[in-house]
């Protein structure tokens, strides 16, 4: 099979407060079955042999699960695949001869450690605001003792899904998080055990967001185009509406519960 | 050396519950006295820490990763086992047990399994109050599917996301916990030596790797939630960061390794395509619930798949294993194939894979079907292999993908460091010599959230435990013995890079080690090793310094751990002079080819011992006495 041979202008920045440029790179002699980030292998190796330092990024399952990875490439949050991570793409997707941009996702809320790393820890923040269900371990009920209607579950799975990649921040003009947040809100939103912490998470999560200095949400849709998982703006809605209920006082449960 | 595992008296039943009752308790005003250190943090060491948290104790817990909810158990696909005989197809504590003892090829202590099937009800009830959003039938309860080794439907799942959705849970509890300030949560900080003083654990050291600070972490008692080692072998399905380096230096600190030997290799993953390959990808064991695995009966037969009639076709797990078939456990799954490839029967490039074939289950229950138990599966691999799955069979390979080997605890899962507590994967406990399907999330959890919060109490209540600061001598040793290692790493400055060790190391463990092995062969490895182990001492390239995010340098520290555990591998595997579950010795084995162990040799735990650099390990054993299940051969057929 013929190989690829690519060149590459890559965002290097030595540190958060260093200045950053491009740097050109040759990927030369790159097979089609590669993935993306097999391909920065390649390249590190060779910058390794040299002694250079070799190029930063976060990655680690490769599966596309964990939500490690994550680069604008040629623009793109995750480059030209949809609903695939970095790690997921393979460069049977490009042409010999291509030029690639890679750079780190930029979001005001998450700030660059090195070349491709940024700081993503903003959105275990907004977790801590209200993305859980406070139970704690033992005495638990049967776990058939509540029906959950497959509809309900399977869209609450839907949501669940996310990744925290951060590829909806990096896609949206305003750098909002809401669809992350948005996720986690549908997803405990949609289950019998989320309901009675449903006003007192919305109003968290969503006010941490602003704390931690993400824009706010004008529905370019950027973010669903972007996610790895695919998960839709309509959990946006849904994050917007329970927030309101919050702000109001009133109980979701008056307005038909989870069954929506 | 005492290797006691402490299993309690009485009947395998009750065991565990009087366990509880006789184990001393710290009271809720003393538990906030007390800090705990928690590395790692996937689904056991993530459900320890907010545990613990819960119960009042401090916790500091720490991750290599950006987040705790990066942890590698996040990429488990298929399930967690539990003993609820929702389906009412015959389930029940005792067959868990029975089925994971026999699944182990008994070589895993029964008090250990019992009590995991009998908390195996719990995990469930607990995720499902956490949020976790299992499969549910239309009715609105549980849904169950089948895996491997098993006759009953007891698995739980998420898609094909268990995993993912299980640790979330668990994260997300973890995250409740630091928001309330009961644990203190260090990312992005690797643990690089343990601190013994007055023969207990009771500190750490680690690496801040933004800022590259080395620092230390004092407390009470230490918990290893660190996960496997299967990246001793480079191609792993492991994350890329998955690594030994917490339990191998706890272990050169004095904490004794239990069957390292004991590696799964899993039987359906998609099969290396070149020599770039940076990592192997699992292929969901639930596939085999309606794949059919097949290679052509002729030698060297090129022909597309469609085009090999079915009488040519040999579908070989349902041969050999009829009353399993397609569900016959990873092992003997994994070695099948082998014989098939060995055989000059494997399909695709290099003739190193097997078919799993859809197409009858597609004309049987449709296409949409398919798409609605498997369909990220499915996507997953068209985007790696850039084949449709709905058309043509995948083609799969075995791969490394579990290590039922790990540090030896006792039945409070305290290693023989005092203070020193081993959970999940890192600890060789209850899987023996090969681990089910779905069972490795169930043995994570129910040390996490339901055994350690128990056990730990115990040990805290009855120790004595003088102040330590930092200023203590250990401390500073240690300390500085970690801060001159990093300085030798960076200092060689030699020709070759740190991956190209790691490549080289993992294709001697896997030619030599990994799914049959032979007395030359392992001789061979433990002579190279030690060699390839000097030559990085001496030739390695580490660029960088070690003031900053350097992740050469992580990788460096990591390497040369594998150089060491990878020697131990293969010393236990030479050692153990039989076959059993995943440690296949190709001298030891039945004329149609099954495992054949040695009960009255090696039915014990080999527990080995760190003597120093260049010195042999000192083997100790516990025995393993079967009260409750008969020794039998193992028969899937």
């Amino acid at each position: 099979m013929p190989t690829l041979n690519l060149k590459l202008r890559i965002w290097r920045q030595p540190g958060p407060t260093a200045a950053g440029r491009f740097v050109d790179y040759d990927a030369r002699g790159i097979s089609p079955d590669a993935s993306f980030l097999e391909m920065l292998d390649v390249v590190n190796d060779r910058l390794a042999q040299q002694g250079e330092a070799p190029i930063a990024f976060d990655h680690d399952c490769r599966e596309g699960i964990c939500g490690s990875c994550g680069m604008m490439i040629n623009g793109v949050a995750h480059g030209p695949e949809r609903a695939t991570a970095a790690c997921q793409l393979h460069m049977r997707r490009f042409a010999d001869g291509d030029v690639i941009t890679i750079e780190p996702w930029r979001a005001r809320a998450f700030p660059v450690i090195r070349d491709l790393v940024v700081d993503r820890s903003a959105f275990d923040r907004i977790i801590q605001a209200g993305g859980f269900i406070s139970v704690n371990t033992g005495g638990a009920q049967d776990g058939n003792s509540i029906p959950i209607p497959k509809g309900d579950v399977d869209r609450a799975m839907d949501a669940a899904q996310c990744i925290g990649c951060g590829a909806c921040v990096a896609a949206c003009p305003n750098g909002s998080a809401s669809l992350f947040t948005a996720a986690k809100i549908t997803h405990l939103g949609l289950l019998p055990q989320g309901q009675p912490e449903r006003q007192r998470r919305a109003l968290g999560m969503v006010r941490q967001m602003d704390v931690e200095g993400f824009g706010g949400c004008t529905l370019f849709g950027e973010c669903q185009e972007a996610c790895p998982k695919q998960i839709g703006i309509e959990t946006i809605s849904r994050m917007n509406r329970d927030y309101l209920r919050a702000l109001l006082g009133r109980s979701p449960a008056a307005d038909g519960g989870s069954g929506e | 050396m005492d290797l006691n595992a402490r299993v309690p008296p009485g009947p395998l039943q009750e065991k565990w519950d009087r366990h509880r009752f006789d184990l001393r308790l710290v009271s809720p005003a003393n538990k906030r006295k007390h800090t705990v250190l928690v590395v790692g943090s996937g689904l056991a060491g993530g459900s320890a820490a907010a545990s613990l948290s819960e119960l009042g104790y401090n916790v500091k817990c720490f991750c290599f990763q950006d987040s705790p909810r990066r942890a590698h158990s996040i990429a488990a696909q298929g399930g967690i086992n539990a003993a609820k005989n929702y389906p009412n197809d015959g389930d029940s504590i005792w067959r868990l047990f029975y089925d994971t003892v026999k699944g182990g090829d008994f070589r895993a202590r029964e008090a250990n399994v019992y009590r995991l099937a009998q908390i195996s009800v719990n995990i469930i009830d607990q995720c499902v109050a956490q949020g976790v959003p299992f499969a549910r039938e239309y009715g609105g309860l549980l849904a169950n599917r089948s895996f491997g080794g098993a006759q009953v439907s007891r698995t739980f799942y998420a898609r094909g996301q268990t995993g993912q959705q299980l640790l979330l849970g668990a994260y997300q509890a973890l995250e409740k916990e630091i928001a309330r300030g009961g644990v203190v949560m260090f990312p992005r900080t690797e643990m690089l030596d343990l601190i013994v003083i007055g023969g207990q654990a009771r500190g750490i050291v680690v690496r801040d790797m933004v800022t590259g600070e080395i620092s230390s972490h004092l407390g009470d008692a230490v918990v290893l939630g660190t996960g496997g080692y299967g990246n001793v072998f480079y191609l792993s399905t492991n994350a890329k960061g998955s690594n030994a380096t917490a339990i191998w230096r706890a272990h050169k600190r004095g904490a004794l390794f239990g069957n390292p030997c004991y590696t799964q290799i899993h039987p359906t993953c998609i099969p290396v395509s070149g020599d770039y390959q940076s990592k192997l990808t699992l292929m969901s064991e639930s596939l085999r619930n309606d794949g059919r695995v097949w290679v052509p009966k002729r030698r060297d037969d090129k022909r597309p798949p469609g085009e090999i009639p079915e009488d040519e076709r040999d579908y070989y797990l349902e041969r050999k294993y009829p009353s399993f078939g397609n569900l016959a456990p990873r092992d003997v799954a994994s070695r099948a194939a082998k014989e098939a490839c060995d055989d000059g029967r494997g399909v695709g490039p290099g003739g190193l894979g097997v078919y799993l074939d859809f197409a009858d289950a597609i004309k049987r229950l449709g296409e949409d079907k398919i798409c609605e138990r498997y369909g990220n599966l499915f996507e997953m691999y068209q985007r790696i292999t850039d084949e449709n799955p709905y058309r043509v069979p995948m083609r799969i390979y075995p791969a490394v993908h579990y290590t039922m080997g790990g540090l030896w605890v006792d039945y409070d899962l305290m290693s023989t460091i005092p203070g020193l507590f081993v959970i999940g994967e890192a600890n060789f406990s209850d899987h023996g010599a090969n681990r089910l399907g779905a069972s490795a999330l169930m043995q994570g959890l129910a040390d996490g959230y339901f055994i350690l919060p128990s056990t730990i109490g115990n040990y805290l209540a009855g120790a004595r435990l003088d102040r330590v600061d930092a200023s203590h001598g250990e401390v500073v040793r240690v300390e500085g013995a970690v801060n001159q290692r990093v300085r030798t790493l960076l200092s060689i400055t030699g020709k070759r890079t740190v991956d190209s060790f790691h490549r080289e190391l993992g294709k001697l463990m896997w030619d030599k080690c990994g799914m049959a092995r032979r007395t030359d062969g392992l001789r061979e490895a433990i002579q190279r090793i030690p060699a390839l182990r000097e030559e990085f001492w001496r030739n390695v390239n580490v660029p960088g310094s070690d003031a900053e995010l350097n992740q050469a340098l992580e990788k460096a520290g990591r390497v040369a751990d594998f150089l060491e555990l990878g020697e131990l591998i293969c010393r236990d595997a030479l050692h153990r002079e039989e076959s059993c579950g995943g440690h296949f010795r190709e001298e030891y084995q039945t004329e149609d080819g099954e495992a054949k162990r040695d009960d009255e040799r090696f039915a014990y735990v080999a527990a080995w011992a760190w003597r120093g650099e260049g010195q042999e390990p000192c083997l100790h054993k516990e025995p393993l006495v079967f009260d409750n299940v008969k020794l039998a051969a193992r028969s899937y057929k």
